[in-house]
């Protein structure tokens, strides 16, 4: 308490308080400013390699210049379409199963377990993946999306947790006194209201789980000089060719590199920042504008948390 | 008659709906559990799985591989000490770096900035997290190696080399770029959760102090900073936890090299970027268990740390009363 008297001259006061906030503000120029130095350097350097060719051709064969990666686009594409398509609906059962059925206990139990999975290093994940699977199976392009699912499981299910327990218990009161039964009320009175909320918190995640290269290192490296369309080969991926790429000495990979960082981080920002917008959105919607921004926090400082934790 | 079987018809239309409703709640129930199963589940087959593959070499070094600094497939020897001291010195000093910078963009955030301002900084600086780490590494090899080679280590040099952490040969790679990426993937996460706890100071309080003639930074001290420190903690260890996991960037820039070195600008290696960079050249059974051990290592490390900033985030959203 006697921390809050104040002492000292009001001019001497004023002046460190004028310091601190300018401390702080430099603080947050400083991070915008990285961002936009990496988005500006990335920019710069991709644009001579930017051309059609570098989406709809393979590298050459011989090492010549020219061709591109148009193979590992479209490993990525598939690649991430499957992890989603196994974490979107995992995930919003156990975030069903954590807000509407499971005791409290049980729903601590299962919340700080996925805290627990996110906390962990993609490249552990990657070992796991390849330890249960690739020794066993081989490489293949599903491996990398079960590992990815596993990335992103915990993002899909903490945002949809997010969403549910925003929804009013007022509605689901409604439901149950005209008598619909639980099952009921929770796949078409609650979950309908979230569904926006839970799309976009999957974008977000999507979004994230494109970029990570860790858990492709283990799963799906040993992919041939062609575009396949086959999940159960090896695939070439974005994030593999920028690693490979950016350790080779040959500059026209350098070039590519950028190229496919430029294409990269342009998706990620691009579907981050509009998912970001839309979840803002409805979040607000659901519950007025203090505690959406709330939630929003929360939900977007566990998708920090996880960062592409490579 | 006819009103019996006017009664019997909504009776029996009632029940079947209600043998479906029971059946409808119950596999509800049923999915919703086996999907959260499957979730812990996955958790606990990673460490059992990591433990499993490691096991050749926990059975042959013991645990005396995490003190033992040599590393040499040649002689199948291996001994993890110079990459947890590369793990730990870089992770260490990134956050170092790290933490004022992502309190004071916490407190901007919630205390300073404009309405308009503080949605597009807000996003602007969780867009950096959002960024992948190989972009970053990329970015950290071809333009941020030169500069610290060429500008930044010789000034570094010339004004702290006294210490010994500011001596020798200027490289693009090392420790020292090691660190800066890092923090550069700190200050996303620990900035936007403290942001999240300085949101849940009361008004009250902040008025409160106001009222007393105190200004903006002694609120924060007196009032904000006291309210939320152990919550501020644990957004650190989160940030911590990224750290120490990070390999795709780190490896791209850290160099590779053994040994143990002081000075900042020497090259280096953590855990997760030898993981990294050796899985594939492993040729015997040992050198993989021996990978695989480092992987156990660093899960280790990162569940301490994240179990620790759970812990800390629970009981402080206990004593707040707020979930």
């Amino acid at each position: 308490v006697s921390s809050l008297q104040a002492s000292g001259s009001v001019r001497r006061r004023k002046r460190k308080n004028r310091a601190m906030e300018g401390l702080a503000l430099l603080a947050s120029v400083i991070a915008v400013g990285i961002l936009g130095i990496v988005v500006v350097s990335v920019l710069l350097k991709a644009i001579p390699a930017l051309n059609w060719d570098f989406f709809t051709k393979n590298a050459p064969l011989f090492g010549e210049p020219g061709g591109g990666i148009a193979n590992a686009f479209v490993g990525t594409a598939i690649i991430v379409a499957i992890a989603a398509a196994i974490a979107l609906p995992v995930g919003v059962l156990v975030a069903i199963y954590v807000s509407e059925f499971a005791p409290p206990q049980v729903s601590l139990l299962v919340r700080t377990s996925l805290d627990v999975l996110n906390g962990i290093p993609s490249i552990v994940i990657g070992i796991f993946a390849y330890a249960l699977l690739v020794l066993r199976f081989k490489q293949s392009g599903f491996m990398a999306s079960l590992a990815l699912a596993i990335i992103a499981l915990p993002l899909v299910s903490r945002s949809a947790q997010e969403v549910l327990a925003l929804v009013p218990q007022s509605l689901r009161q409604a439901s149950q006194a005209l008598g619909v039964s639980k099952w009921r009320t929770v796949l078409f009175v609650v979950l309908p209201t979230t569904l926006g909320g839970i799309v976009t918190g999957t974008t977000l995640a999507v979004a994230r789980v494109a970029g990570e290269t860790a858990p492709i290192l283990f799963t799906t490296t040993l992919f041939t000089n062609t575009t396949s369309f086959d999940p159960f080969k090896p695939l070439a991926t974005v994030p593999f060719k920028i690693f490979t790429y950016s350790e080779s000495p040959d500059p026209v990979q350098h070039e590519q590199a950028w190229a496919a960082a430029f294409v990269l981080i342009m998706f990620v920002l691009i579907t981050s920042l509009s998912a970001r917008y839309l979840l803002h959105r409805s979040l607000r919607k659901l519950r007025g504008e203090q505690q959406g921004e709330r939630a929003l926090a929360r939900v977007m400082a566990a998708f920090a948390r996880s960062g592409d934790a490579d | 008659v006819e009103a019996s079987t006017a009664g019997a018809g909504p009776r029996a239309l009632e029940s079947r709906r209600g043998r479906r409703d029971r059946v409808g709640d119950v596999a509800l129930y049923g999915l919703t559990a086996l999907a959260s199963l499957v979730a812990v589940a996955v958790l606990v087959g990673i460490v059992y799985k990591v433990v499993d593959g490691a096991w050749p070499a926990i059975h042959h070094f013991g645990i005396s591989f995490v003190w033992h600094q040599v590393w040499d497939p040649n002689k199948d020897v291996y001994g993890a000490l110079n990459l947890i001291y590369g793990t730990a010195l870089t992770s260490f000093v990134a956050l170092l770096v790290a933490a004022p910078i992502s309190i004071a963009i916490g407190l901007y955030l919630t205390e300073l900035a404009p309405g308009g301002v503080r949605g597009v900084v807000g996003s602007l600086v969780e867009m950096l997290a959002a960024v992948p780490s190989v972009v970053i590494g990329l970015w950290g090899i071809l333009v941020l190696g030169p500069f610290v080679q060429k500008d930044l280590e010789p000034v570094l040099h010339d004004v702290l080399g006294w210490t010994p952490f500011f001596r020798g040969a200027p490289h693009t790679g090392g420790l020292l770029p090691a660190m800066i990426v890092l923090s550069i993937m700190i200050v996303p996460i620990s900035s936007s959760i403290s942001r999240e706890l300085f949101l849940t100071v009361p008004q009250e309080l902040k008025e409160g102090a106001f009222g007393l003639g105190l200004t903006r930074w002694e609120m924060v001290r007196g009032v904000i900073l006291p309210y939320t420190r152990g919550g501020v903690v644990a957004a650190l260890l989160l940030g911590l936890g990224r750290a120490l996991g990070e390999a795709i960037a780190v490896t791209q820039v850290i160099g590779s090299a053994q040994g143990i070195h002081i000075s900042f600008f020497a090259l280096g290696d953590t855990l997760a970027s030898r993981i990294a960079n050796q899985y594939q050249g492993a040729l015997t059974h040992l050198a993989t268990a021996s990978l695989v051990y480092l992987a156990a290592v660093l899960l280790v490390f990162s569940l301490v740390v994240n179990v620790a900033a759970q812990v800390i985030v629970k009981r402080f959203e206990i004593q707040r009363g707020s979930t």
